[in-house]
C-alpha cells in the first residue's frame, strides 16, 4: 500500500491508484468531466488538475498514480482559477441551448458550469456548424454539443468492440463521427446506445419519439396499449428520487394508465413466453445428437445486429425466438385483439424499454410484421417514459400501485430476471429442467449466471446429463466465447458449451443504453438486485407455471414451436454488411 | 507516382504491412502513393485485409494533413507556408491562388483540373517564397508569375522530367 496526503488528510491506496481514486476514498471532491468509472482515463478535459508538492506543473488527478509520500492539494485559488478557465474554454465551443436540450438538468457539463458559478464567458463563442445525425432513428448524434471527452469512443471501440464511432481531425477541429464521416446508420453501429449512456452532455441521446406517442394517445380512434420491459421497473425510480433498484412496477402501470393507455401489458409475460419457446428449442436440440449446438440467445437486438454484421457464421446457432417485446407486440394485435373484440388495425402498441436498439428491432425484418401490421408501433426508452410522466404532471411518488392487464401482463420470476445479465439463461434452465424431468429443479437460483463478471461459465446437471453454459455481456466479451465455439467446430470436437446467453450492454438490460444516466457497476448491481428480489417474492418463479401462458397456449397458440407459434413468435437472421458505405 | 491503383495494389500493400505493429500509417502512405489520394473503397479494402476497423483508419487519415481523401485533381498547387516563405509573402500568394482558382486550400476545382494546398517548408528557403505545381518548383514567386503558371500549368509528367 502507498501512503500519501490529500489536503493534509492521510490516505492509503493500492499501487496504481490515481489521485482521483485516492481523493474519492477520503471524500474529497475533484471535479472532472471526462473520467467515467467504467472507463480508462483519457485526460481529455483538464478539469481535475491538482497540485503535488515538489512539482512545478499542475497534474491531472484522473491519470496520475499516487506515489509514496505525495502531498496533494486539490483546491487553492490558483487551481480554481485554472479550472474555471478550462470550463470557460469548453463552454465557448458549446451551443447555448440548455433549455431545449435532452440533457437539461441532467448534464454533467451544466452541473460543472453551475458549480463554478460562471456568469459570463470571456472567450468568443466558436460553435462548430455540424449536422445532427438521426439516421439510425435510435440514437441522435449532435456533434456540436460534443466536448471531445472520448467516453463514447472508448465505449464503442473497447467495451463494445463495434468501432462505429471515432474522432476525426485534430486540435480545435476534432469532432466525433461514424466510421470516417458517414451516417451512423451506414456504419457498423448496432444502436446499443452505450455512447448515449456514457456521454456527459447532450451530444448523444436517444432518438426522441415521445411526441408520436402523445399524438396517438390524443387520437380517439387509436386503442393505445403499453408494455413494460423487465429492467425499466427497477431504474425508472431514479428519475423521481427513489433509491436505485426500487421496484416500481405497480406505479409505472398506474402512470401509463393515467397517461391514457387503455391496456398495460408486461414484457415479462413475453419473457415467460420466450422461455417456453426457447427452452423447447434448447431441449429439442440438446436431445437430438444431430442438432447444432450451442444454442445462442437472441433477446438482445444489438447482439443480433452485431452477430449479423460481424459473426454471421453463428447464424445456425441462433435461437429463432423473437424477443419478449416482439412477442407481446404480435400477441397484442392478434390474441388480445381477438379476445377483446378489437380491430387490430386500431391497436397501437408502445413498448417501454431500457434500450435504444429496440427502436430498430421493431422494424428489423418482415417477421416483425407477423400480425399483419407492425407488431410494435413505437419503442420508447426508460428515459423517454420518465419525461412523459413528468410532462403529464403525474405525481409518480404517491401513485397507488396497479395491476397489469393479465392476459398479456401476468408474469413469473423467470420473466423478470431477463433484465439482468444471466437472467435469460437462468430462466431457460429452470424450464429446460422441467421439460426434461417433469419437475422443477430443487434449487431455482443459478448463482453462476449472476453477477458482473464479463464472461460467466457453468455446468448444470439435468437428468444425469451435463449442460455447459456461458453468459457474456458487453459485446467486447463475446469474442472469447465465440472463439472457443469456433475452435471446437473447426476441430470437429465436442462444443465447449450447449447454451450461450449474450447481452450487448454491460450488466444486461439493467445497464441498457436507454436507462437513466449515471450508470456504474454499483448501479447495475443494485438494479439487478431489485429484479432478483422481484423473482424471489413472486408466487411463480418458472415460466411454465404462469397460468396466463398456459391459457395462451390452450386458447390460441396450440403448443410451443407449433405452427401458430412459429408464425408469430419466431424470426430468422441474415448477414448484414458491416459498412453500408 | 501512378495516379490510379488497383485492388491488387491494395492487396500487396496490406500483405506487406499486415501483422506489423504500428504499420497502419505506412500502409496508408502506400495507398496514397498508388492512387494520389486515399479513396474510401481502397481504405475499406485495406481495413478488411489488415483487420483494422475503418473508424481507426479515418482517425489516422484525418489526423495528418498529409493524407488526402479526395482526388487531388490534375495539377496540385502547393503554397509553402514555412517561416521564410511566410515572411516573404506566402499568405498573399495563397489568397491570390485561392481567388484565381475559386477554391479554398484543401479543395479541388469542379473540373478536377486544380487542387490547392498548403505545405510546410519544401527545403529551399533561399528561394522563398516557393510554390510547387505538381513536381515543378517555382522560386521567388510573385502574384504575376503565379498567375502565369496557373494559366499554363505543366503536368505531373512534365514536372518529373
Amino acid at each position: 500500500m502507498i501512503q500519501a496526503t490529500i489536503n493534509s488528510l492521510p490516505v492509503e491506496v493500492a499501487p496504481g491508484a490515481t489521485i482521483l481514486d485516492a481523493a474519492r476514498q477520503v471524500s474529497v471532491h475533484i471535479p472532472t468531466l471526462c473520467k467515467h468509472p467504467d472507463l480508462e482515463a483519457t485526460a481529455a478535459c483538464g478539469i481535475c488538475i491538482v497540485r503535488v508538492a515538489g512539482s512545478t506543473k499542475m497534474l491531472r488527478a484522473c491519470c496520475t498514480p499516487v506515489e509514496a509520500d505525495m502531498e496533494i492539494t486539490t483546491e487553492d485559488p490558483e487551481i480554481i482559477q485554472v479550472r474555471r478557465t478550462v470550463v470557460e474554454m469548453i463552454l465557448s465551443r458549446h451551443p447555448n441551448e440548455c433549455l431545449t436540450c435532452g440533457r437539461n438538468q441532467n448534464c454533467e457539463l451544466q452541473t460543472i458550469a453551475a458549480d463554478f458559478g460562471l456568469r459570463e464567458i470571456c472567450l468568443d463563442s466558436i460553435v462548430p456548424d455540424l449536422p445532427i445525425d438521426n439516421s439510425t432513428r435510435a440514437i441522435t448524434l449532435d456533434p456540436r454539443k460534443c466536448i471531445s471527452c472520448g467516453r463514447c469512443i472508448q465505449v464503442c471501440q473497447q467495451i463494445q468492440d463495434v468501432w462505429a464511432l471515432s474522432f476525426l481531425q485534430r486540435g480545435i477541429d476534432t469532432r466525433i463521427a461514424a466510421a470516417g464521416d458517414i451516417s451512423l446508420a451506414d456504419s457498423p453501429c448496432v444502436r446499443c446506445g452505450q455512447c448515449s449512456a456514457h456521454c456527459p452532455t447532450g451530444a448523444i441521446v436517444e432518438y426522441d419519439e415521445t411526441q408520436e406517442v402523445w399524438d396517438k394517445l390524443l387520437d380517439p380512434d387509436a386503442f393505445c396499449v403499453a408494455q413494460l420491459a423487465p429492467a425499466v421497473r427497477v431504474a425508472i425510480g431514479e428519475a423521481f428520487g427513489f433509491p436505485v433498484g426500487t421496484n416500481l412496477t405497480g406505479k409505472t402501470y398506474a402512470a401509463l394508465r393515467r397517461m391514457g393507455f387503455k391496456a398495460v401489458f408486461d414484457t415479462n409475460f413475453g419473457a415467460d413466453l420466450t422461455v417456453m419457446e426457447e427452452a423447447h428449442e434448447f431441449v429439442g436440440r440438446f436431445t437430438n445428437a444431430k442438432s447444432v449446438l450451442p444454442l445462442i440467445t437472441t433477446c438482445c437486438p444489438s447482439w443480433v445486429d452485431f452477430m449479423e454484421k460481424f459473426h454471421d457464421d453463428m447464424i445456425p446457432h441462433f435461437s429463432s425466438c423473437k424477443s419478449p417485446q416482439a412477442m407481446v407486440g404480435a400477441l397484442a394485435k392478434t390474441y388480445y385483439a381477438e379476445k377483446m373484440g378489437l380491430d387490430p388495425a386500431k391497436v397501437y402498441v408502445v413498448s417501454v424499454m431500457p434500450c435504444t436498439a429496440k427502436k430498430f428491432e421493431i422494424i428489423r425484418s418482415k417477421e416483425m410484421h407477423s400480425s399483419g401490421f407492425w407488431d410494435v408501433d413505437v419503442s420508447l426508452t426508460t428515459r423517454e417514459l420518465a419525461r412523459m410522466i413528468k410532462q403529464s404532471g403525474i405525481n409518480f411518488r404517491v401513485l397507488a400501485e396497479e395491476q397489469p392487464d393479465h392476459l398479456l401482463g401476468a408474469y413469473t420470476g423467470a420473466g423478470t430476471i431477463f433484465g439482468a445479465t444471466g437472467g435469460v439463461m437462468e430462466a431457460a434452465l429452470r424450464t429446460s429442467y422441467y421439460l426434461m424431468t417433469g419437475e422443477n429443479p430443487a434449487r431455482l437460483e443459478f448463482l453462476k449466471t449472476r453477477g458482473l463478471d464479463g464472461v460467466k461459465e457453468g455446468k448444470f446437471d439435468i437428468a444425469g446429463k451435463e449442460i455447459r453454459f456461458a453468459v457474456a455481456h458487453g459485446l467486447g466479451n463475446v469474442e472469447t466465447v465465440l472463439t472457443k465455439v469456433r475452435e471446437a467446430r473447426d476441430a470437429g470436437t465436442e462444443p465447449p458449451y450447449h447454451f450461450i446467453e449474450v447481452m450487448a450492454c454491460p450488466g444486461g438490460c439493467v445497464g441498457g443504453g436507454g436507462q437513466p444516466y449515471g450508470v456504474t457497476d454499483n448501479l447495475r448491481a443494485k438494479r439487478a438486485a431489485g429484479l432478483y428480489q422481484d423473482d424471489q417474492a413472486g408466487l411463480w418463479r418458472c415460466a411454465h407455471e404462469n397460468p396466463y401462458i398456459q391459457k395462451l397456449y390452450e386458447d390460441f397458440l396450440g403448443e410451443p414451436l407449433g405452427e401458430k407459434s412459429e408464425q408469430l413468435l419466431h424470426t430468422s437472421y441474415h448477414p448484414r454488411p458491416t459498412y453500408r458505405r | 507516382m501512378s495516379p490510379t491503383g488497383t485492388e491488387d495494389d491494395v492487396a500487396a500493400i496490406a500483405k506487406r504491412w499486415k501483422n506489423k505493429r504500428g504499420s497502419l500509417i505506412m500502409a496508408l502512405h502506400g495507398l496514397q502513393d498508388r492512387y494520389g489520394y486515399v479513396p474510401r473503397e481502397a481504405a475499406m479494402s485495406l481495413g478488411e485485409q489488415m483487420d483494422v476497423p475503418l473508424a481507426r483508419i479515418y482517425e489516422v487519415l484525418t489526423f495528418y494533413n498529409y493524407f488526402r481523401l479526395k482526388s487531388p485533381g490534375k495539377h496540385v498547387v502547393s503554397v509553402c507556408m514555412g517561416t521564410a516563405c511566410y515572411l516573404k509573402g506566402a499568405p498573399q500568394l495563397l489568397s491570390r491562388a485561392s481567388e484565381e482558382l475559386g477554391i479554398k486550400p484543401g479543395e479541388t476545382t469542379a473540373d478536377g483540373e486544380f487542387h490547392l494546398q498548403v505545405v510546410r517548408c519544401v527545403g529551399c528557403c533561399g528561394l522563398a517564397p516557393v510554390v510547387t505545381v505538381n513536381a515543378k518548383l517555382l522560386a521567388k514567386v510573385t502574384g504575376e508569375s503565379l498567375e502565369a503558371h496557373l494559366l499554363t500549368p505543366t503536368t505531373a509528367e512534365d514536372g518529373k522530367a
